[in-house]
């Protein structure tokens, strides 16, 4: 079994002319688990996995595999696999004739083509030509190049985009496969709610930089928390909200206090007299953590 | 195996894994066929009077004109004519990888650019020579048989027939890499086809034409690459058709030749191949 090894990025850095893509990122990415890489469009997710494939040049600081740089990896698809975002095939060619080419390459037996092939369920359609590929059937074949060299670490950029509900299905249960046998996962998207079924730790960027690191349940308690109240009488809960100081908003269901202790509200209302028929935390989602995160989510 | 021969292990599955380059061979079969079956023809009927040139209509020379060694410049045609399919063939193989995007899996299976790119460069060195011999299975092939018919001899077993035999697959073959190096030097695959074919068919002959009116440009005129060709070659029309334009030693044909292939192919490396691949 292959085993993950540890992705390391310090202080990477890219520019494009003015553009400033990805900015002093640092964060490591462990084995055994799934990694969600996520940020809006344009916050700099595949330019740093290209960086750290060595397909784009970093403007600075470095990306390495156990310490390696990827140009230096003496077999470098056996060690790393990669499916980037842009479909990246000859339309003419085969499935099978694609993979073999990378397969030769790489000096990796050729079964290997056939076993790919058949573990993302493109075996049937091995020798069509891609150019008459669905966005799924092209997702699979990435995948498929990605697992050639049966490698211990896996980079998968955007690998939901333009799947079914069957081919999401299959890919969470990939990668929960994927990671339970030790590999590296790293896996980007611009939704969380996309890989939040599958991922345990999530690296968040905005705007080229980090925002937030930490596991999927770290980013429940990270927004400030605000705590639901109404009753009967509004104004007169509004009147002691603001008495005691707490601000607050009209939402649907009642005030929204900027407040995270409930039993301080329902302290206010019981001092102030005032009935009240809810008073609860509001639970903020995932997804809007990761937004408030991200910057309200203004997407380029 | 090390990193090298596999890289041109793949640059060859590559090229053999679509439809393009027997397209090609097919073309330039076909093309060269015509051309050196017809004018084979035309001028060994002449030579051997089978054809008489007063009922030609172009007026009334006496006799055919005289041209000898017609049979190395039917087979040359194999290179003169035939060079632009080894050019296409390289440029089209390395701007497709821009234009599919298969640089992203390729520098994946292997990180050293500047192998694939030299392995790319060596099987179309390979694959240029092969259009030369599909070339000559038109020109000599064809042509042979045409002007046998005719009464011219071929001169099969001349030597010099074979040397220049040699030469043409050597040329076609430094073709087939000055088009990787085009490939690489201009990546966007329309913009490469538009060059090969407006510099081959138009804008080269033109300039080896209007070179030769004078003595300082006709020594320039030697230096375009398809003249340097024609010179490693040893014969063609054009030559002919110029009898005081000056050539270079079939040795220093085959030197200039290698000498664009590489000054195209190292520039485009900075130009394009090892730039990042957003
Ligand atoms: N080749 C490039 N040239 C100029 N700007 C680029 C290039 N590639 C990406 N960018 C810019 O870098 C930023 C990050 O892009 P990208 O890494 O693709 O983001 P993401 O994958 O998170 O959507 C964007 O502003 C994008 O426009
Ligand atoms: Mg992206």
């Amino acid at each position: 079994m292959p085993t993950g090894a540890v992705i390391e990025f310090t202080n990477i850095t890219k520019t494009f002319g003015h553009v400033n893509a990805v900015n002093d990122l640092s964060f490591t990415v462990e084995p055994g688990r799934v990694t969600g890489f996520l940020g809006p469009n344009g916050a700099g997710k595949t330019t740093t996995l290209r960086m750290l494939l060595g397909l784009v040049a970093p403007t600075s600081g470095t990306a390495t595999f156990g310490g390696i740089r990827y140009r230096d990896l003496p077999q470098p698809l056996s060690t790393v696999g990669a499916a980037l975002e842009a479909a990246s095939f000859h339309p003419g060619r085969t499935a099978r004739n694609h993979l073999g080419i990378y397969a030769i390459a790489a000096g990796l037996p050729a079964e290997r083509v056939t076993d790919v092939l058949r573990k993302v369920g493109l075996a049937d359609y091995a020798d069509r030509r891609v150019g008459g590929y669905s966005l799924g059937m092209r997702q699979r074949l990435g995948l498929a190049y990605a697992m050639i060299g049966d490698p211990g670490v896996l980079v998968l950029d955007e690998p939901i985009n333009g799947l079914d509900p069957k081919g999401i299905k299959w890919i969470r249960g990939f990668l929960r496969d994927m990671a339970a046998e030790g590999r590296t996962v790293l896996v980007s998207s611009h939704l969380l709610s996309e890989v939040q079924q599958s991922v345990d730790e999530v690296v968040i960027i905005a705007k080229g930089s980090l925002a937030h690191r930490g596991t999927l349940a770290s980013l429940d308690t990270d927004t400030a928390p605000q705590v639901i109240v109404d009753g009967p009488d509004r104004d007169a809960l509004s009147d002691a909200l603001t008495a005691a100081g707490v601000t607050f908003s009209i939402g649907r269901t009642g005030l929204l206090a900027a407040e995270p202790d409930p039993a301080r509200i329902g302290h206010i209302a019981f001092s102030a007299g005032v009935e009240i028929s809810v008073l609860h935390r509001q639970k903020s989602g995932l997804e809007d953590s990761f937004l408030a995160l991200v910057g309200g989510g203004d997407s380029l | 195996m090390n990193r090298f021969p596999r890289a041109v292990a793949a640059e060859f599955a590559k090229l053999t894994t679509t439809r393009m380059w027997w397209i090609l061979a097919l073309v330039l079969f076909g093309y060269i066929t015509l051309l050196a079956g017809g004018l084979g023809a035309l001028f060994g009927g002449l030579q051997s009077g089978a054809i008489d040139p007063s009922s030609g209509g172009a007026g009334g020379g006496q006799g055919g004109p005289p041209i000898d060694n017609l049979p190395p410049l039917i087979y040359s045609f194999a290179a003169s004519v035939g060079y632009v399919f080894p050019v296409l063939l390289g440029a089209l193989a390395t701007t497709g990888e821009f234009r599919h995007q298969t640089l992203t899996p390729t520098f994946l299976a292997n990180p050293k650019r500047g192998g694939v790119l030299g392995a790319k460069t060596v099987t179309l060195f390979v694959a240029g020579a092969v259009f030369g011999v599909v070339g000559l299975a038109a020109s000599l092939g064809i042509g042979a048989l045409v002007m046998s018919a005719f009464g011219v001899d071929p001169l099969l077993g001349d030597s010099e027939t074979w040397a220049l035999v040699g030469r043409l697959i050597l040329a076609m073959a430094l073709w087939g890499t000055i088009g990787v190096g085009l490939g690489v030097l201009v990546p966007s695959q329309v913009a490469s086809i538009v060059i090969v074919l407006a510099f081959t068919q138009f804008v080269e002959p033109l300039l080896r034409f209007a070179s030769m009116f004078t003595e300082a440009t006709a020594g320039m005129g030697k230096f375009l690459p398809g003249a340097a060709s024609d010179a490693l070659v040893g014969a063609s029309f054009f030559t002919l058709t110029s009898p005081t334009g000056s050539t270079l030693d079939w040795w220093q044909g085959g030197l200039v030749l290698l000498a664009y292939a590489i000054v195209a192919t190292i520039g485009g490396y900075f130009v394009s191949w090892k730039r990042d691949v957003t």
